[in-house]
This record gives C-alpha cells, sequence and structure tokens, in this order.
C-alpha cells in the first residue's frame, strides 16, 4: 500500500473481511502527514455506513492521539450539525470521515473548490457494495467532480472479495475506465468452516422462516461464545426473534437488528454488541456490512443464502481475523433450501463468487449530480459532460442522454414548452448554465440523495406527546390493521390503538395470532450462479450421497415419477388436481425473473383460452393454475412473449409506479421534504402515480420515463433473466403431461395462495367485494353493517376450509404464528 | 357506460363512472374540481412536474359532454388551481374550453382555490347556483339538496388478495359529493371526519371503476375508524 501510495497511484486493496484493510487504507495518510504535518483537508474517505465513519473515526482517533500526532479527525454525516459543518468547511480537518450523501451536498457548496482543493487521498470502504447502485452512480460522480477540483488526489478502494473486479477498477480509476488503478491483494484467508443444521424431525416442504429449527438454533447460540443469526427478510427477523425468545429460558441476551427499527434502538444493539454484551443478535443485512466485532465466533445463516459472495460477506462477520477460519451453520427452512445451501458452500469451496456486472448509471442520479454541480458554480455543459464521463456508470454515456437530462434539470424537459418562466437553471452568453436563485439551491441539498424509502409511517408505543418511537413501517401494512389489532414489530407483541398523522399509535398487546408487518422487496433473489449450481445438481444423482435422506429420497420419486430438470432445457409439467389445471416450470432463475414470467404466461394462456387463475413464484419455479388443460406448452415460451405483452403489462404494473416513484424523488421532480413543513409521504405516492399516467400519455418517450424504464428492466423484473431463459428454452421444452403432482412440485403448490390473482383485474376484485356486500346485507346480516372482509380473516377461513385437503395457506407475506404452527407440513401426502 | 340513478329532494340524478353528475330532467352536467393548471402552479412553486394535466383532463371531460349533449355545464369550483390558471392555460386548452362554451352554457362556481372569475373564458360565474330543489355549490354547508365538490373523497375496499382506493361519489338521501376529476387530484379517504360529518346517518359510496360504479355503504368502509 506504501510503495503504491509513495507512487501516487490510486489502488484497489482487496481482501476478505477482517483482514484489517481499513487501517491499511489510512495508512500511506498518517505516514505522510507525520512527515510533513500541513493544514487544510488531507484525506477524505467514504463510508457506505453512518455507523462505520464514526467506528473509523474512533478507531483511528486512538492511535493517533497516543502517537501524539497533530492530526485532526472528523465525520460529516447527515447528524452533524450545521454549526460544524460550516466549521468544517472553513477550517477542514485533515482527515474527515463521511458517506456519498454527505459529499453530494459539500460540492454543492458555493465553496466547495476551495474546501477539496488540497485533497491528496480519497478512501472509498466496502467499494463492492456501493458500485452498481445509485448510490455509487452518485459517488462516482462525486469522485469525478473531486478529480476535477483536486486534480492531483490519488484514490483508495477498499473491497471484500468479488467476483468481477473490472468494474471496481474503472470505478476507482481517474477515466472511468480503469486506466492508472493498481491492484493489491492481500492473501487468502483460512477457509471458512460450514455446515448445514437441519431442524428436528421431518424436513419441511414449504415456507422460508426456518422456526422449526428454532430450538437447534438457541442450542447453537448458548454453545457460542457471540453469534450473529443472519435471516433473509425483515419479517423472518421478528419471527425468529420471538421464537428464540419464547425458548429463551436462561435469558440469554439475544437482541434484533433490522433496517426499519429506529436508528437509536439499531445504535443501542450495535453498541451493546461491540461491548460484548449481547450473546447473540437477529439480524437482516442491516448487519451485512461494516463494524468489527471481534468477538461473534459464530454466524447462523437461517434460510437460504441466496447468493455465494453473500453467504461469504455474512460468514466474514465472524472471527474477524483472518487467519483463522470462520464457523457458520446454515439452517435450511425447506427442501429446495438444502439443496441450495449445499450448493452454495460447495461455490464457497471453490471460492466462486457470484453477482452480475454492475449496470449503466441511472438518468435520475445524474439529474441531481447536475443541478448538485450547477449549484456549486457556473460550469459549461461541454465541460460538465467530459467530466461525467469519466465516472465509470456513465463513461458510455450518449450526448443526447447528457443533453436531455440537462434540458429536465432546466426547465423540466418537456416538449411542450411551458416553461421557461420557471427554469431552475438560465445559460449565459458564453452558454454556462447557472443556478436560477437561491432557493432552487437549498431545495436541491434538501433533496439530496438516492436512497428512497416506501411510504412509512413511525410506530409509537404510547399516545400524544408521550412514548417512544420503536422504528417505521410501510403504509401499507398498516392500511390493512384495525384498531385492535396485534402486530409483532421490535420483537415486541403491539396492539394497534390508532393512526394519529403520520404515527401509528400503539400499546403492548396481547394475543396469540399477531400479523407480522411485510416489507415490499425485502427478498433477496437467488443469483443466476447460485441457480445454475443448484440445477447441475438436480441433474446429477452421484451428487445426491450427502444430502438428507428424505432430500435424496424426494429426487429419487421425482426421477421416477416425472423427470428431473436438466442442466439445458427447461422442464415444464402440467397435470389436474382439485378440478384445477397446474402448469409448472423449473426455470430456476430467481422470484423476480419468476414473477415477471408468470405475468406473461397467465397473459398468454388468457389469450389460448387456458383459462389461467392465477400464478405463485418462487426462486425455484413459477406455477400456473387454470381453469382448463394447457396444451401445446412449448408455444407458451416462445422468445416474442418479451415484446408487446411485456410492454403493455409492465406499463400498467404498479411496479413501474413505485419506479417512477423513486426516479422522480432522486430526479428531483418531486421534493422529499419540503423548506419548512415536512410533506407527508402519502402526498408524493399519490401525485407520482396521477404524474405517470399523465406523462406516458402525452409525453411516451420524456426522460425520466426512459430512466423508469431502464431501472425497471435492470433491476426489480429481472428481465434480462427471462430473456436469457426464453433464448435458452427455444427448442428445448420437455413437457411432462402428468396425471397428478409431482414430487417436486410439492413445495410449489404449498405456496399456492400466497400471491394475489393475476387474472383478475381490479374491477373484477371490487365487483366481488360489492357483490359480497350485497349477499351479506340481503341475508340480513347488514345491521350492523359487516365489517368488510379484512384480507387475512379471509384467508384464514379459506385456509380452515382447505386444510383437509392438504393445503396450508398463507397470504402474501403476512405469515401468522397461528398460520405457521398450523402448518403440518410434514404430514403432507405425496401420493393421493 | 351505465350511469348510475338515485334520488334526492324527488329529483332523479345520474352518477357516471367517469365521475360525473347528469341531471336528465334538467339536462344539467355537473363535474368538480377540475384543478387545471395545477401543472404550472406547482411548477411555480419549483416542482416542474409535465404541464399536460390540464389537456389531460379536457381529453376526459369533452368526450363526456359530447355524450349527455347539457345544457348547461357547471364546473363545481376549483376549476382552476390557482386564482391565476386560467391565464396560463395553454392556447389551445383555452380553445377547446371556448369550443364546449357554444353547446352548452359553461357555470363556473367559485372555490376556494380559484375565488375569481376565470379571466378570458366564457361562461357565468356564481358562488352557488340554485335549481328546483337543488344547489349546486363547491363546498357543502349541510343543508339538504347539496350538490358539492371540494372533498375530493375516495375510499379503499379491502377485496380478495388486496385494498384497492378509487375516487368515489358519497351520496345518501339529501346530499351528494363528486369526485375530483382533476388529472392530478389526489383524494381524501372517506373516514375522514371531514367527509363524516356530512352523512352523519350514513351513505354510499360509489366507487369509479371501469364503465360501472361500485356501491358500498359508509359503515362497511369505516370500519377501521378508531373506536
Amino acid at each position: 500500500m506504501l510503495a503504491e501510495a509513495r507512487a501516487g497511484r490510486s489502488a484497489l486493496l482487496i481482501a476478505p473481511t477482517g483482514a484489517g484493510k481499513t487501517l491499511a487504507g489510512f495508512l500511506p495518510t498518517l505516514a505522510a502527514l507525520a512527515e510533513a504535518p500541513r493544514e487544510g483537508l488531507h484525506t477524505l474517505y467514504v463510508s457506505p455506513l453512518k455507523a462505520l465513519a464514526t467506528d473509523i473515526a474512533r478507531n483511528l482517533t486512538r492511535p493517533v492521539t497516543e502517537m501524539g500526532l497533530p492530526i485532526a479527525i472528523e465525520t460529516r454525516t447527515g447528524d452533524t450539525d450545521a454549526a460544524t459543518r460550516r466549521r468544517q468547511r472553513e477550517t477542514p480537518p485533515q482527515i474527515l470521515l463521511t458517506t456519498p450523501e454527505s459529499l453530494a451536498v459539500m460540492l454543492s457548496m458555493e465553496d466547495s473548490g476551495r474546501t477539496f482543493a488540497g485533497l491528496s487521498t480519497i478512501v472509498v470502504d466496502e467499494i463492492h457494495a456501493l458500485a452498481g447502485t445509485k448510490r455509487g452512480d452518485q459517488l462516482a460522480l462525486c469522485l469525478s467532480r473531486l478529480a476535477t477540483l483536486a486534480p492531483g488526489a490519488r484514490r483508495v478502494g477498499l473491497s471484500a472479495t468479488v467476483p468481477h473486479r473490472a468494474p471496481l477498477v474503472a470505478f476507482l480509476s481517474a477515466d472511468g475506465r480503469g486506466t492508472g488503478v493498481a491492484i493489491v491483494e492481500a492473501p487468502e484467508g483460512a477457509a471458512p468452516e460450514i455446515a448445514v443444521r437441519l431442524p428436528d424431525g421431518a424436513l419441511p416442504w414449504s415456507g422460508h422462516m426456518g422456526l422449526l429449527a428454532a430450538p437447534a438454533i438457541y442450542n447453537m447460540i448458548r454453545e457460542a461464545r457471540t453469534a450473529i443469526v443472519f435471516v433473509n427478510t425483515r419479517a423472518q427477523a421478528e419471527l425468529v426473534f420471538q421464537a428464540l425468545w419464547r425458548l429463551n429460558d436462561d435469558a440469554l441476551p439475544i437482541a434484533l437488528h433490522h433496517g426499519s427499527l429506529a436508528r437509536e434502538q439499531r445504535a443501542k444493539v450495535e453498541a451493546a454488541m461491540a461491548e460484548g454484551r449481547l450473546k447473540a443478535v437477529v439480524a437482516t443485512s442491516s448487519l451485512d456490512l461494516g463494524i468489527d466485532w471481534g468477538d461473534v465466533d459464530l454466524v447462523i445463516q437461517v434460510g437460504a443464502p441466496k447468493g455465494v459472495a453473500r453467504l461469504m460477506q455474512r460468514i466474514g462477520r465472524a472471527n474477524h481475523r483472518w487467519d483463522e477460519p470462520s464457523r457458520a451453520i446454515l439452517v435450511p427452512a425447506n427442501r429446495f433450501e438444502v439443496l441450495e445451501c449445499r450448493c452454495a458452500i460447495a461455490g464457497v469451496a471453490a471460492r466462486d463468487l457470484d453477482g452480475d456486472p454492475p449496470p449503466p448509471g441511472g438518468l435520475d442520479v445524474l439529474a441531481q449530480h447536475i443541478l448538485g454541480v450547477v449549484c456549486a458554480g457556473p460550469i459549461h455543459p461541454d465541460d460538465l459532460y467530459a467530466e461525467v464521463t469519466r465516472a465509470a456508470p456513465y463513461a458510455d454515456l450518449p450526448r443526447r442522454d447528457f443533453d436531455d437530462v440537462v434540458r429536465f434539470v432546466e426547465d423540466g424537459g418537456y416538449a411542450l414548452a411551458a416553461y421557461d418562466r420557471y427554469r431552475k437553471l438560465f445559460r449565459d452568453a458564453e452558454d454556462r448554465l447557472h443556478v436560477a436563485n437561491a432557493r432552487v439551491a437549498r431545495q436541491h441539498r434538501m433533496n439530496v440523495g438516492t436512497i428512497v424509502e416506501a411510504p412509512l409511517l413511525k410506530v409509537k408505543l404510547g399516545r400524544g406527546f408521550g412514548g417512544h418511537v420503536l422504528g417505521e413501517i410501510e403504509e401499507y401494512f398498516v392500511s390493512m390493521l384495525q384498531p385492535g389489532d396485534t402486530f409483532m414489530f421490535a420483537g415486541r407483541l403491539l396492539r394497534f390503538d390508532r393512526l394519529h398523522e403520520t404515527m401509528v399509535e400503539c400499546s403492548p398487546g396481547m394475543g396469540d395470532d399477531p400479523k407480522v408487518p411485510a416489507y415490499a422487496g425485502g427478498r433477496l433473489p437467488l443469483t443466476t450462479y447460485l441457480a445454475d449450481r443448484v440445477r447441475a445438481m438436480l441433474q446429477d444423482p452421484a451428487q445426491w450421497h450427502d444430502l438428507p435422506e428424505d432430500v435424496a429420497e424426494w429426487l429419487r420419486l421425482q426421477k421416477a415419477r416425472s423427470r428431473l430438470p436438466g442442466r439445458n432445457d427447461l422442464l415444464v409439467e402440467t397435470f389436474p388436481r382439485g378440478g384445477r389445471w397446474f402448469l409448472v416450470a423449473y426455470c430456476f432463475e430467481g422470484r423476480n425473473a419468476h414473477q415477471t414470467l408468470g405475468m406473461l404466461l397467465t397473459r398468454r394462456m388468457e389469450r389460448a383460452g387456458f383459462g389461467p387463475l392465477g400464478f405463485v413464484a418462487t426462486d425455484y419455479v413459477v406455477a400456473v393454475w387454470s381453469a382448463h388443460q394447457p396444451v401445446r406448452v412449448a408455444e407458451l415460451f416462445g422468445e416474442d412473449m418479451l415484446g408487446d405483452d411485456l410492454e403493455e403489462w409492465m406499463a400498467e404494473s404498479s411496479m413501474l409506479r413505485r419506479t417512477f416513484r423513486n426516479v422522480a424523488v432522486i430526479a428531483g421532480l418531486v421534493d422529499r421534504h419540503h423548506p419548512g413543513a415536512e410533506k407527508s409521504r402519502r402526498q408524493v405516492t399519490v401525485n407520482t402515480d396521477l404524474i405517470y399516467d399523465v406523462l406516458r400519455k402525452h409525453e411516451p418517450d420524456h426522460v425520466l420515463l426512459r430512466a423508469t424504464r431502464a431501472d425497471a428492466a435492470r433491476g426489480l423484473v429481472d428481465v434480462g433473466r427471462v430473456a436469457a431463459l426464453l433464448k435458452r428454452a427455444q427448442g428445448r421444452v420437455v413437457h411432462m403431461a402428468l396425471s397428478r403432482v409431482s414430487p417436486l412440485a410439492v413445495p410449489v403448490l404449498l405456496e399456492v395462495g400466497k400471491e394475489s390473482v393475476a387474472g383478475a383485474g381490479e374491477d373484477a376484485l371490487l365487483a366481488e367485494a360489492e357483490e359480497a356486500a350485497l349477499v351479506a346485507e340481503a341475508l340480513g346480516e347488514a345491521e350492523p353493517a359487516p365489517p368488510p372482509v379484512h384480507p387475512v380473516h379471509r384467508a384464514n377461513a379459506a385456509r380452515h376450509r382447505k386444510r383437509p385437503s392438504g393445503y396450508a395457506v398463507g397470504t402474501q407475506g403476512r405469515t401468522t404464528l397461528r398460520t405457521l404452527r398450523g402448518r403440518r407440513q410434514g404430514e403432507l401426502p405425496l401420493a393421493e | 357506460m351505465s350511469a348510475a340513478p338515485i334520488h334526492i329532494a324527488g329529483e332523479r340524478l345520474m352518477l357516471d363512472p367517469a365521475g360525473v353528475l347528469w341531471w336528465p330532467a334538467r339536462r344539467l352536467l355537473a363535474v368538480a374540481d377540475l384543478h387545471l393548471e395545477k401543472g404550472s402552479s406547482l411548477a411555480a412553486r419549483g416542482a416542474l412536474i409535465p404541464p399536460y394535466d390540464s389537456r389531460a383532463t379536457l381529453d376526459r371531460l369533452i368526450p363526456l359532454v359530447r355524450r349527455y349533449r347539457p345544457e348547461r355545464l357547471i364546473a363545481l369550483g376549483d376549476s382552476f388551481h390557482d386564482r391565476h390558471g386560467a391565464s396560463r392555460l395553454p392556447r389551445e386548452d383555452a380553445a377547446r374550453i371556448a369550443a364546449l362554451a357554444q353547446s352548452a352554457e359553461l357555470v363556473w362556481v367559485l372555490g376556494n382555490h380559484d375565488p375569481a372569475p376565470p379571466e378570458g373564458l366564457p361562461g357565468v360565474t356564481t358562488a352557488a347556483l340554485h335549481e328546483g330543489p337543488l344547489t349546486f355549490l363547491h363546498d357543502a354547508t349541510g343543508r339538504p339538496g347539496e350538490i358539492s365538490g371540494h372533498l375530493h373523497p375516495k375510499a379503499a375496499i379491502a377485496t380478495r388478495g388486496k385494498w384497492v382506493s378509487r375516487a368515489c361519489f358519497i351520496a345518501d338521501s339529501r346530499r351528494v359529493v363528486l369526485p375530483a376529476f382533476g388529472a392530478y387530484t389526489g383524494g381524501l379517504d372517506v373516514r375522514d371526519p371531514a367527509i363524516r360529518a356530512l352523512f352523519p346517518r350514513g351513505g354510499r359510496a360509489f366507487l369509479l371503476g371501469r364503465g360501472r360504479l361500485f356501491s358500498f355503504t359508509l359503515a362497511e368502509l369505516r370500519e377501521a375508524e378508531p373506536a
């Protein structure tokens, strides 16, 4: 590191978690400042986490003070008060630790040129977690800006072991194309020890919560020094935490950590963990990154890890010394997850990391950045374009897109030239861009950032002015609650009292059927790489020998009754069951891709007259059920499926509306906050939906709609994976027309009923609800008027009706404790 | 399109699923809360949202006027998002409104957003229009026979699988509140006290759908109200 620094070269330091890479990143700075002390900002450190910046500041201050070095070390985050920020701009410390958002705000200040002029080093921590995200796009643009302000500054990137290095090297390079960056690689650490722990008794057929294994997990925690229990969703975190406390007769200090909890709440857990006061913490990916906890000696992953790189990252949280092996135990929640866990372990052993290369930078982020740069001072579009294309995510940005984004920032960029008088930017005689007035700049600084939360409401224990905030919960979930309903949040059982403005007021709850908040987008999709491994394992019985006996038996049965999904074909089964026809496609492309495929398949089947009734998607398969027998199945999977059907469906989907809302907020079309009064988040939602409809109709090619479509296509719906699948499947669809359900299809059938109906539109649902109300009225049940049928209650009713036939049905993500306890999955009869 | 008939003060009124009210006996069409030029109004305050809202709103209104061929078209207030809205109206859109005035008398009821007559547009302006037993005004006062807007009612109903939220009419035997018609208008939940106060003895919400209305009693929609 020191050698690269002396040479003044940028460097990417790749080391497994725990190899002390952060300190290594700072070593050259400390050495330089010790040799030649100087005033002014010397080193800027950027981390994806505020907590990490604070932690590093603490760890760095100690040795510096002990050695008596005259180096000021400070943090600058969203929590820094205004007076400190001002002082930091006037007399910056030698070392400043910050986040991408705070950096963007600093760069939008008129005096940013002076603040950063003497900058010599920029350290980007956890760079692998930023590259390829919108925060990464923002940071890349900021780095490019810094290169203009401080041309001499070298860049140091710190990364965990990653599959694709080239994008990170490009990200760090001054030209955005990977030139002039040395790679410094730490030696491989000891190989981790990973085991699989199955729940006692029969292995579950479906479900993702892994609660059956709670006693086993509890015992492992008891025997460990300190454990982190990683789960995949926030809802699962709440449930696992609750299940562990039910068993916690020894009153072990077990805590909960996820992204919806209040910041203070999370900080408390982190502090207790750092001080070694906790025995275990149940966490989501909110703990994937960051702070070093030397004392953790066991990582437990409940549910399948969904990706090799992610598993590595999580395992790395244990035993943060690279020369000792980390210890991890995987607890699969169902049969498919057993396969996935095995494959992930094999992947880790082969050090075969997965992950997709980063997509091109978002135009919404670019819009935000352009306004920020102009807020700092006038600039010519040609210079700005040159600067922007030196940022890796925008290296190939066409000038046309750039100009459209500039036009959008200037006056909205609408074909109808109506907003000339409301311009945010104006051009001088030399065509340089200026910000129109101070209000625009003020407004911009309040809107900086690329993280847009779903509409959230604060959850408060107690009424009125008293009480304390436990965290935030999605408004969608609250809208499903009736006063008196109990739900689980922050590890507590709460009773919903009332919604007061944006505050969900609660009191301590009782009862045994609480609901669990669902969080949109909480699920991690299976990586392509891991999916391939699972497929390969299924295909090759030689690999089954070390599988648990009931899993191996299950696969043998599948081979005998139907066939196994092949590596290069697409197995599609059809069979009748319970008066309906089922079509199950074994695609192994991850839940997001299957969701999209399910939508498209149902559309096609509708046109073919099969009368599709609904579908369900898991990480492994998609299943559609219909009124009539699907025939000529291969034709359903034609590649042209991605044409008009997809366009039409995407444009109408609520997913695209949500994406548009994010894009609109990031691009600055609508405010995050209003100066003064905060606009309620609800209003933002309503407005952007209406804006979306109007814009789509009257200017479908507007730059924000282009940004929205690009976003949707690259991430949420995995169109790329669907396309690749369909291409691969051409001429290779293997259709098995069966007389009854196949063994491999059982898990997905158990998920049936968890997804909302696809075929029927909202109007059909309304008509049904109206009919139900009418019938109730006619039967004299309307006095007093019947409550609207609550979805969860209705689902409960459905579950009770259906249990005899062997179905265990829940509703979309709102699994309740009773549901879980009520699932007797082991008893499900295979032979009908 | 099937409009739903209701009876108020002995008069038969039709609620159209597009969100307008038709009084066949007087050949009168009422529409509420057009909020024309809301886009440019917000743009003036720094949010450059798309300027096509007036066009989009008129695109939906004009076919309804063609279909019903009213003698009078009443806009129940908040026809413009602010008092200078009419002067910002793009020329083509102003011309389309002028063309409407060729076939029907335009009545602009004043609203809180547009407390003055729209500049340069044809039609008469009034605080309230009394016609037979009915009163057409912006914000209901609670007297019987009122046809009003202002509240932007919407309702959410639990259906199988999801909650569906739609703009709606609310009516009982004495009054009707119309949904907001403008392209950029949001909604106020029918459980809000402001709406509840107008319908102390209950009423029905008619949720707008494609080509038909969906009707629920307010009691059915009020279940989630805190005790």
